[in-house]
């Protein structure tokens, strides 16, 4: 399945662009997660990653459609 | 004498008008507006802080400060809330984030300001890098 994927903060710096395309087997957050991080490896020394679709947080077993609004979310630090 | 709830959530790239966020939250029937104003400090760790940059995925924040606020009113008795967070870059001593409740009584404006401010910091897709003299680090990306 392809899926444009969004990132902000440091997962952006590691993306190296804002949004990336990226074409992935398997359509749970489970295999998206496996596929960044075996493609951005860097990805894996975060303290955290999460992934927001269509705006909420979502677990791993959630199913993508490929037109959801999918984002990666780096640990938060506002305030 | 309106029992209407004041409100109001945003992100924005200009500067926080304080006076303006605790009017938002005030309302006749409070005994008490608490007010936290999150600056941003000089020096991390010894090291002097030039500025730091702030960015949001603005439209889900606006989602998670609105849940927030949600599970502080069924807590607390809330009559009136405005909570505004900067986004941009930020120098020393500027404001990064407001949060204005107003309650009947002091002691639930402390406990729901402060539950308010917390979940924000570890909730919110909001994100600040450090530019320091010789570097740079996005806040709490690593261990």
């Amino acid at each position: 399945m392809k899926y444009k994927v969004k990132a902000f903060g440091i997962a952006r710096d590691i993306l190296g662009a804002k949004e990336v395309n990226l074409e992935i087997d398997g359509n749970q957050v489970a295999d998206l997660r496996k596929h960044l991080s075996s493609q951005y490896p860097a990805l894996n020394d975060l303290n955290s990653l999460l992934v927001a679709v269509n705006l909420s947080y979502a677990e791993d077993d959630l199913l993508l459609q490929e037109s959801d609004e999918i984002v990666l979310i780096p640990p938060v630090s506002g305030g | 004498m309106t029992a209407r709830k004041k409100t109001m959530i945003e992100i924005t790239d200009k500067p926080i008008d304080v006076q303006k966020i605790i009017k938002t939250a005030s309302t006749q029937a409070a005994g008490g507006i608490n007010v936290f104003i999150g600056t941003v400090r000089n020096a991390t760790k010894n090291k002097n802080v030039q500025r730091l940059e702030y960015e949001s995925y603005e439209s889900m924040a606006i989602m998670e400060i609105r849940k927030i606020v949600d599970e502080a009113l069924k807590r607390w008795k809330l009559l009136g809330h405005a909570i505004s967070h900067r986004v941009g870059t930020l120098k020393p001593g500027e404001i990064a984030v407001v949060v204005a409740v107003s309650t009947p009584h002091r002691k639930e404006s402390f406990e729901a300001c402060q539950f308010i401010i917390d979940e924000l910091k570890a909730k919110v897709p909001i994100w600040k890098k450090e530019v320091f003299e010789d570097g740079e680090q996005w806040v709490s990306a690593h261990p």
